[in-house]
């Protein structure tokens, strides 16, 4: 066996022979025209042949892989009627009185080369795309077919690397997966992989032969690894690997797009819970209907100084965009108990649970939270933002926070900078105190959001971390369901809504008790999202 | 001669698709249009000039019409680098 590692592009499971790309070969020679005004019109008709090979591919991409994928070929297109293009290629023709082969070929070099000397490696993954078009023209110039391979058998591609068009017009239902030895995480190839579904590693660099060629292999796209000729036990715990993966893929394909409702009618909410902007993938991917949870820790925690409004603001509009007016609450700052940060300069404390974290310190050091609610409301013009706030014990916490709501927002409006007036407003559910209040705190927000692992803790006054307790443990205590019902019916009487953004969200064993009580949203990890989907189905 | 200066927010800069929108909406203008990042100037009108000045997020860059159209062309550019970049 030998295993080799690259870059996964997308994750999944691949199991069959290599079939190593082949291109049609042609060496481009120089030769000496006569007829320069024929020559120049024997390249018109070629790039005219080329654009409209081009027009079919972006129908089929659109097809297959969406309008912002397929645009690739509107660029590419739009690259062989760039003047620029033309210009280098018509003045090598005539000042040079040579063939149009000759032409294509030094300008695609001189091209190609401007964008792999540029500083920015997306940039550079452009030289590709030149090359790729510069070869369509060429090929139709020397009359060779466009080499695209006829595939009897289903197969592992492996190549060099592979061109967009190339990509594209392999036939679809035959590919397993592809391996190559170059290529970005940027590379249209990459991303219409990750759309087409087929797992892809990339990056293999030298140690991809093409003598593989025929050989069995598998791709492990979850780690980026190519097994050429695998052991038995390597083909075993990838067979179950691929397995668990189709189920997913299969629970998606039966539930996509599908409402999440009871047999008897009753409707829910299930959204996903992220911690950082790359989570948004997922979320996408497993199909949820929002953003229930995005923690915004993850920019304290990996800065070494406070995040600045532009930096918090970026990410938020980014991540707004991404769900494309799906719902996402952020939560602000909820930093302190286990999770710290040297820069916010916080006493190490006796009893850090209960102590100095999350809306306490944005209450007392308004100026880091002020950043954070300017960033918010400038991102909430970008898509369907709502603010939650963590850690609330009392109803003038909250009017506290609205009040620095408004003095942000009379900021933002003196300085004409835009911002969205009305965003949705709520706070977590996690002390016993906010579920005992929650009749008077709902009338002052628009959503609860049940954080179910403090709000064990802190019912049943035990310490998770602690395993002693574990005999005491019951993560199903009817304390805590009590508590959960308590602020459902009071944020329903005020007509809030609730959700659960906690561990006991994804327990599929309460779900049904949670319909029971009327919840409307439940938040939980994307992996969780699907599971849970279909568990609501099959509930009375 | 019209023009206004613009920084760049998204994330990915003129990268491949956006500099592909704006040469097709480049094109639609009898006027010439040119993108100038800092000493580099670039017609707007064709691809590999534009995607040639490597515009990150975060970067200024001038937009400079001029022809017949020239007012109707800056106030519609204008826009567009607004809703688009």
């Amino acid at each position: 066996m030998i295993t080799i590692s690259g870059k996964s592009v997308f994750g999944g499971v691949a199991i069959g022979k290599i079939m190593f790309y082949k291109r049609s070969e042609k060496s481009i020679k120089r030769t000496r025209v006569d007829d320069v005004d024929a020559e120049w019109q024997r390249f018109q008709d070629a790039k005219n042949i080329a654009v409209s090979q081009l027009k079919g591919l972006y129908d089929k991409a659109l097809e297959d892989v969406g309008e912002t994928n397929a645009m690739i070929f509107e660029i590419h297109q739009m690259m062989l009627e760039d003047l620029d293009y033309l210009e280098s290629i018509e003045n090598i023709i005539r000042t040079q009185a040579v063939n149009a082969e000759f032409a294509v070929a030094t300008t695609a070099d001189n091209f190609s080369q401007m964008f792999a000397a540029m500083d920015d490696a997306y940039m550079q993954g452009r030289a590709a795309d030149v090359k790729d078009v510069s070869e369509r023209v060429l090929d139709i110039l020397c009359g060779v077919d466009e080499g695209v391979q006829e595939m009897t058998e289903p197969r592992i591609i492996a190549a060099d690397d592979l061109a967009p068009s190339e990509t594209v017009q392999l036939d679809k239902e035959k590919v397993l997966g592809f391996a190559t030895m170059y290529g970005s995480a940027n590379s249209h190839t990459a991303i219409l992989a990750r759309t087409m579904n087929i797992p892809a590693v990339i990056g293999l660099g030298e140690s991809l032969l093409p003598e593989y060629d025929g050989k069995m292999a598998v791709i492990d796209g979850f780690t980026g690894t190519l097994y050429i000729e695998p052991d038995e036990e390597t083909m075993k715990v990838m067979q179950e690997k691929r397995a668990k993966d189709m189920e997913q893929k299969a629970l998606l394909e039966q539930l996509k797009g599908k409402e999440n409702v009871t047999k008897s009618g009753q409707k829910i909410n299930v959204y996903a819970n992220i911690g950082n902007v790359s989570d948004v993938g997922a979320v996408l991917k497993n199909d949820a209907g929002g953003i229930g949870l995005f923690r915004s820790e993850f920019l304290y925690l990996e800065n070494s100084d406070f995040p600045t409004e532009e930096q918090q603001f970026a990410v938020y509009k980014q991540v707004a965009e991404n769900m494309a007016g799906k719902k996402v609450i952020i939560r602000t700052l909820d930093i302190g108990a286990d999770k710290q940060v040297d820069y916010f300069g916080l006493d190490k404390e006796e009893n850090p649970a209960l102590g100095y974290r999350a809306i306490r310190i944005c209450l007392t050091r308004p100026e880091i939270f002020k950043t954070q609610l300017r960033a918010l409301y400038r991102a909430a013009v970008y898509g369907n933002i709502s603010i939650m706030f963590p850690m609330i014990i009392s109803v003038d916490e909250v009017r506290k926070i609205k009040k620095i709501i408004s003095e942000v927002k009379e900021e933002l409006k003196n300085e004409g900078i835009p911002f969205k007036e009305d965003v949705e407003l709520g706070i977590m559910i996690e002390t016993p105190a906010s579920v005992m209040m929650s009749r008077e705190l709902a009338k002052e927000v628009d959503f609860f959001s049940v954080g179910t692992n403090d709000l064990t803790q802190y019912t049943l006054a035990i310490d998770r971390q602690n395993s002693k307790l574990d005999a005491f443990y019951d993560p199903h205590h009817p304390a805590v369901l009590a508590m959960i019902k308590m602020a459902a019916e009071n944020a329903h009487a005020e007509g809030a809504w609730i959700g659960i953004c906690g561990e006991l969200g994804a327990d599929l064993e309460l779900t049904e008790e949670f319909l029971k009580m009327g919840l409307d949203e439940l938040s939980v990890s994307p992996a969780m999202v699907l599971p849970l989907r279909k568990r609501i189905r099959e509930c009375e | 001669m019209k023009e206004f200066k613009y920084v760049v927010t998204d994330p990915e800069g003129i990268h491949a698709r956006p500099a592909g929108i704006l040469v097709k909406q480049a094109a639609g203008y009898q006027s010439s249009v040119k993108i100038t990042k800092g000493e580099k100037t670039a017609d707007a009108k064709r691809i590999f000039g534009v995607m040639g000045l490597g515009v990150k997020t975060g970067e200024e860059v001038t937009i400079t019409v001029e022809g017949a159209d020239e007012d109707t062309a800056i106030a519609e550019l204008e826009a567009f680098f607004k809703e688009n970049l």
